[in-house]
């Protein structure tokens, strides 16, 4: 079988919603493309634990602090998932970490943003987790099947996270004067970079044409950017607070809100690491691997002794 | 009595709580994610069980308190958690020991209040036996791994041992409220240091040079290290700036 | 030539069939503790379903782990692990051969027989 064959007989059981398995013939395009972005969702998951993990140390009540710590630790599962959905394209966990805190990968630039009140947990869960499940509700059905499964599992948990992210804010809206404001402070500061999450407009994207083609992606940054704005434009009407953009608008001839146009210089410097955290969260996550090498090693260490007791034995 | 009674829930509380407000630094910081995972599922643990244990204690208490208000409005001399609880995490290897310690303190203790006729402990306890049961074991699989595992850990988990074990005199040490409650915590010593010492032999590391160590005191009376007011300072920030809001 | 990517761990086809050479970035040497495969059991009287990964050092690490990670919410009453380099998978490019024989054989299914309506329960 030629290779133009081989490919033509996967380009045809994608385009029959045929799921692509592990073992599989699949153009090297299709697996790096894949392991890129599979390897950056779990980045993006685990760089994430750090925003929310900044407040479980002062959540205002017991409650709270349960619900949040349950939260950031389901972040980590998700990442847990996602790299052993992207090991299955034969790259190992290490090397991708490596990528990771060499800067040679990416994760969502969102994550490079402070948490500055306790405002911002409700924030992060109701907007960035609501944009990112537009994402990920439309990945449960992307080709890659061991993606699609986790991404089934992972919206299954995350759809709590959005949930308790209303509902903080909701409190706050309903709360002292105090809360109120720090409520559309946070709304204030977490809008725009949300509507960033969607990456750059479709004129602009450089992998959407072939990640369309293969079904890794099933609907274009546009689009679901507006689908996100017409769902919060409507919700944040229910906690009694505003979008902060002059421009949004509902387009009675369009069936959709209007809104203004983002500060893509800001998107393009967060992306290239100058974001307010950007240091920060690289730094953090480096800590903690190069702070854990003797516990991996002294686990591994133990595990082979046994290994040898047992067949001397 | 009845005052014994909420000074030796709150005692319980406190150590919960602390503990559990110690191993959450480990969230989104933990050497594998695996072990990331596992740990912050302790940390909910203790959580839970403190929830449970500050409500009873409101209750006792009586008039407006809460769990909330227990956890977040009382200062460092009114906190009545043991000094091992609010030992600061150092390294894995501390964090590990500090678990197994009181783990196994705990698993003592529960399995013991668990057939005391307070009705509502006893609940508490058998319910979070079953997550004791296994805090212990999940941290003694580590006591061994590292004191078994390579030079380095070996050693961090002596240093562990020599920084943490004078602090483990005062779990056995009634507070006046377990003596007027007739709850003698020395009755658990015996099965606690078994316990501890198979383990740690398991993980070749000696107790024998702690054996005449001098034992901290006071935690449980509220009087602590310096380290509680730092951490109470994080816990309390909210409710201490903006007071009587609802979160 | 059949151009199978190259996977470390899924019960492999043997290296020497396994198509496109590592590319450099996966030479270095890895240190990643064991990969392992978790089945679990949702409840009594169901088979043992394929959940995902993880590492561990060794099985009882790995059946924590698995506690840990994947039934966070109830979601078993038993687990398996199996470290992943001991699984062996069928190749793919056999498929046609391995089951479409199966597909003619309809004799195999119950409803191809027709029985008088009068027969109950069979």
């Amino acid at each position: 079988m030629g290779m133009q064959n081989l490919e033509e007989l996967f380009q045809q059981k994608i385009d029959k919603e045929v799921k692509i398995e592990p073992k599989d013939w699949m153009p090297e395009a299709y697996r790096k493309t894949n392991l890129r972005q599979i390897s950056q969702h779990a980045h993006s998951e685990i760089v994430g634990m750090l925003p929310e993990g900044n407040w479980i140390s002062r959540a205002p009540s017991l409650k709270r602090k349960a619900i949040l710590i349950a939260k950031v630790q389901d972040e980590a599962g998700h990442g847990l998932y996602l790299y052993a959905a992207a090991e299955t394209l034969g790259q190992s966990r290490e090397q991708m970490i490596n990528d990771l805190h060499s800067g040679k990968a990416k994760y969502s630039s969102i994550f490079n943003y402070p948490t500055l009140t306790w405002a911002d947990m409700g924030a992060v869960g109701w907007l960035v987790d609501g944009a990112a499940i537009m994402n990920q509700v439309m990945l449960t059905r992307t080709s890659y099947g061991p993606y699609a499964r986790a991404m089934v599992r992972i919206c299954k948990e995350e759809s709590f996270h959005q949930r308790q992210g209303f509902e903080t804010l909701l409190v706050l809206s309903k709360g002292s004067k105090e809360q109120r404001a720090m409520c559309q402070d946070a709304i204030n500061r977490w809008w725009w970079p949300a509507l960033m999450m969607f990456g750059p407009r479709d004129s602009e994207s450089t992998n959407s044409d072939m990640s369309m083609k293969w079904k890794i992606k099933r609907k274009t940054n546009d689009e679901l950017r507006q689908q996100f704005v017409d769902m919060i434009a409507e919700q944040v009407k229910l906690l009694g607070m505003t979008l902060p953009d002059p421009d949004l608008r509902w387009n009675e001839s369009r069936n959709h809100y209007d809104f203004g146009e983002i500060n893509w210089d800001e998107f393009w410097q967060v992306v290239k690491g100058n974001g307010p955290c950007n240091k920060q969260r690289l730094d953090a996550r480096r800590k903690a691997w190069e702070e854990g090498a003797w516990v991996r090693e002294a686990a591994q260490a133990h595990a082979n002794k046994q290994r040898t007791r047992k067949k001397a034995a | 009595m009845q005052q014994a009674l909420l000074d030796y829930t709150l005692y319980l509380a406190d150590s919960a709580l602390i503990l559990g407000q110690r191993n959450s630094a480990w969230c989104g910081h933990g050497p594998v994610l695996e072990q990331d995972i596992a740990i912050t599922n302790i940390t909910l643990d203790l959580i839970g069980q403190a929830r449970s244990l500050y409500q009873y204690a409101a209750q006792l208490k009586g008039g407006e308190a809460t769990e909330d208000t227990l956890a977040y409005l009382r200062s460092e001399r009114e906190y009545k958690n043991c000094l091992l609880a609010e030992r600061p995490n150092g390294d894995w290897g501390q964090t590990i020991l500090r678990q197994f310690l009181f783990s196994c303190f705990q698993r003592e203790l529960y399995t013991w209040l668990a057939k005391e006729k307070d009705a509502i402990l006893a609940a508490i306890a058998t319910k979070s036996l079953k997550e004791v049961n296994y805090h212990c074991r999940w941290s003694g699989e580590w006591v061994v791994r590292l004191g078994d595992g390579t030079a380095e850990s070996h050693t961090r988990l002596v240093t562990a041992l020599e920084n943490l074990w004078p602090y483990t005199g005062e779990l056995f040490k009634g507070a006046d409220y377990e003596v007027a409650l007739g709850l003698d915590p020395a009755t658990l010593h015996t099965s606690w240091l078994s316990a501890v010492q198979s383990t740690l032999e398991e993980a070749t590391v000696s107790l024998a040079p702690h054996a005449s160590c001098f034992m901290q005191l006071g935690g449980k009376t509220g009087v602590h290290s310096e380290e509680l007011g730092y951490i109470l300072t994080d816990l309390q920030y909210l409710q201490r700036v903006y007071p009587g809001c609802d979160w | 030539m059949l151009h199978f990517i190259k996977k470390l761990y899924y019960g492999d086809i043997p290296d020497a069939n396994s198509g496109a050479a590592p590319s450099s970035d996966q030479q270095q040497a890895v240190t990643d503790w064991p990969l392992w495969e978790v089945f679990i059991r949702s409840k009594q009287g169901l088979d043992h379903k394929h959940v995902g990964s993880l590492h561990a050092t060794d099985a009882q690490m790995a059946i924590e782990n698995a506690r840990d990670v994947y039934t966070r919410r109830q979601e078993g009453v038993s687990i398996w692990v199996v470290e992943s380099k001991y699984i062996t998978a069928s190749n793919p490019a056999e498929a046609g051969e391995l089951y479409e024989p199966a597909a003619d054989k309809v004799y195999r299914h119950p409803t191809f027989y027709d029985l008088p309506d009068e027969v109950k329960h069979m």
